[in-house]
């Protein structure tokens, strides 16, 4: 599948948006109100904002981005749609969670209501993007049983190390239970894919030629329908070679360990290299993330190939 | 709406077409008269960007691919039109954020609104067919309509109401009728040829369907054919020698 950028960039920064959020929501319900107006304020802040230009950035490739709101319209059938009111919807609860948290004196068991609301709700978000892709037959590997739970682990991951760095910024990478989700999530972040990639390697194919043209048996493409590149072509056909493939993946997983890494680092040191180590570690999970998403399309494969000369999907 | 309408009903009607692989001589007629009319009618426009460019793109709704099948003697090349099937159950119409892809209840025919869509594009995702070619310079999605702006139109002449495509296919390929009446004419062509459905496996339930090629004869109208290395293998004559060393010397 064609690899949109736009789609890349709104699923990555959204996702990583979306953790964060979740994350300052259960902050929130179990430590009751932010420590630091500041701390609160900013980590809210770039939460909603990641989660916005996500959303932002998703309208750049449709071709009448003013007729984005009728894409709420068909949540009873549709996962897109369902993304779109949920990710409307989120905004209400964790508008107000953001406020009462950074607000002294705010009730604590509101504030943990709306805490919780706003952490199930983004990660329900996350599940519908998922699902958007793990719903459609026609590419097998959005199919795997990991495709919705990489989603959600990448969120958290990347939502739990901007976290770390929010803190450590603020003069907090010490605390344990923070560095210890952040340290787990990215190990299941990395595990999560390693198993998926392997498990796509080994999908025996089930669809031939012969079976999408009912001609049965041995099939040969012998002439093409067209002159140049089609839409089918461009937006369906997208291969990238497989060597190119090892090597990016290698990318991916030499950032999260750099990342895990550097957050250990931070955690340990809590002077003043903390934060410049978090920072980094924000940047090498954000690349690891965006090649991790690009990989995700690059290198499904659409059932539509059989009839443009691929023998089996 | 996107949810699909109830189409199990009994005598619902399922408009489509059957494709005969037999006759398909791969003419392109269908596809160029399927554009013509397209381009000006339901989907237009119909945009094509540098047409006359080096690399020449556009939206069309009906491909005509060339496939060989078989080995030695037995290969045999075959012309393949594909466009939408008009699937009873299609994800291209439930995964619609929009409303603007959806599958009409009186007839079955899958349609996009022009007015609705945002050119999100899922829905040529969900197609195993590649039927659904997004308009680049029109931002929606286009497709196969059946031509329903032909069929029902009392301004065309009675035979007139058919696809453009059947109209045009000069060599009687492509037949149009109500897949859902066991009787039509379209129904006993599939039964008596057995036609099929393309990757069934995949559960969208195409409405469109195939028939295969006939088998290879090696007679015809009775009679045998010969090989052709034996065609004139001669009596020895002089005339025949005279000719043979000239096939010779030209050869
Ligand atoms: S052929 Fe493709 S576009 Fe047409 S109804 Fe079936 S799934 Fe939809
Ligand atoms: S491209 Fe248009 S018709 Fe297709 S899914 Fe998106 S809004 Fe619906």
């Amino acid at each position: 599948m064609h690899p949109a950028y736009s789609v890349i960039l709104f699923t990555t920064a959204s996702g990583a948006g979306y953790g964060l959020l979740a994350l300052l929501g259960l902050t929130g319900a179990s430590h009751g109100s932010a420590s630091d107006f500041w701390f609160g304020a900013v980590s809210m802040l770039v939460a909603l904002g990641l989660i916005t230009a996500g959303l932002l950035s998703s309208t750049f490739h449709l071709g009448h981005p003013e007729r984005a709101w009728r894409a709420f319209s068909q949540w009873r059938s549709s996962w897109l749609s369902r993304e779109g009111v949920l990710a409307v919807a989120t905004y209400v609860p964790a508008c107000l969670f953001g406020l009462l948290w950074v607000l002294p004196g705010s009730n604590e068991t509101l504030l943990a209501v709306l805490g919780i609301i706003t952490a199930i709700l983004a990660m329900v978000t996350v599940i519908c993007t998922a699902m958007i892709y793990a719903s459609l037959a026609t590419i097998r590997a959005w199919r795997h049983w990991l495709v919705v739970p990489v989603y959600v682990i990448f969120s958290i991951a990347t939502g739990a190390v901007l976290l770390f760095a929010l803190a450590s910024v603020f003069g907090r990478s010490g605390i344990p239970a923070l560095g210890v989700i952040t340290i787990v999530a990215l190990v299941l972040a990395g595990i999560a894919k390693l198993v998926y990639w392997i498990g796509i390697d080994n999908m025996k194919p089930i669809y031939t030629m012969g079976d999408a043209t009912g001609l049965g048996g041995d099939v040969r493409q012998w002439e093409l329908p067209h002159t140049s590149e089609n839409y089918i072509q461009s937006e369906m056909g997208f291969r990238v070679a497989r060597k190119h493939a090892r090597k990016l993946r290698m990318i991916v997983g030499a950032c999260l360990l750099a990342a895990l890494v550097l957050v250990w680092a931070a955690f340990g040191f809590e002077g003043d290299a903390a934060p410049v180590f978090a920072v980094l570690a924000v940047l090498l999970v954000s690349v690891a993330a965006v090649v991790e998403r690009w990989l995700f399309f690059a290198q499904a494969r659409h059932v539509v190939s059989l009839f443009y000369g691929e023998q089996s999907v | 709406m996107t949810t699909l309408p109830d189409t199990t009903k009994p005598g619902q009607k399922k408009l489509g077409l059957v494709i005969d692989l037999d006759t398909c001589v791969g003419c392109q007629a269908c596809a160029v008269s399927c554009k013509e009319w397209n381009t000006q009618g339901y989907s237009a426009p119909l945009t094509d960007l540098e047409p006359y460019g080096p690399d020449p793109a556009g939206a069309w709704l009906n491909r005509i691919h060339g496939y060989e099948t078989g080995e030695g003697d037995n290969a045999r090349g075959l012309h393949f039109p594909r466009s939408c099937l008009h699937c009873e159950t299609p994800a291209c119409v439930t995964v619609c954020p929009t409303g603007a892809s959806y599958k009409r209840e009186e007839d079955g025919i899958v349609l996009v609104n022009p007015d609705t869509c945002i050119g999100c594009k899922l829905c040529s995702w969900a197609c195993p067919y590649g039927a659904r070619e997004y308009d680049q310079d029109d931002g929606v999605m286009k497709k196969c309509t059946l031509c329903v702006d032909r069929i029902y139109n009392e301004n065309l002449e009675p035979e007139d109401r058919q696809p453009a495509c059947v109209r045009a296919c000069p060599t009687g390929a492509r037949h149009f009728g109500d897949l859902g009446d066991e009787n039509s004419d379209v129904s006993k062509l599939v039964k008596a040829r057995g036609g099929f459905d393309l990757l069934p496996q995949m559960d969208y339930k195409p409405v469109n369907k195939y028939l295969p090629p006939r088998p290879r004869r090696d007679t015809a109208g009775g009679v045998k054919s010969t090989p052709l290395e034996t065609v004139g293998k001669g009596d020895g004559s002089l005339a025949e020698r005279v000719f043979s060393w000239i096939d010779e010397v030209l050869s």
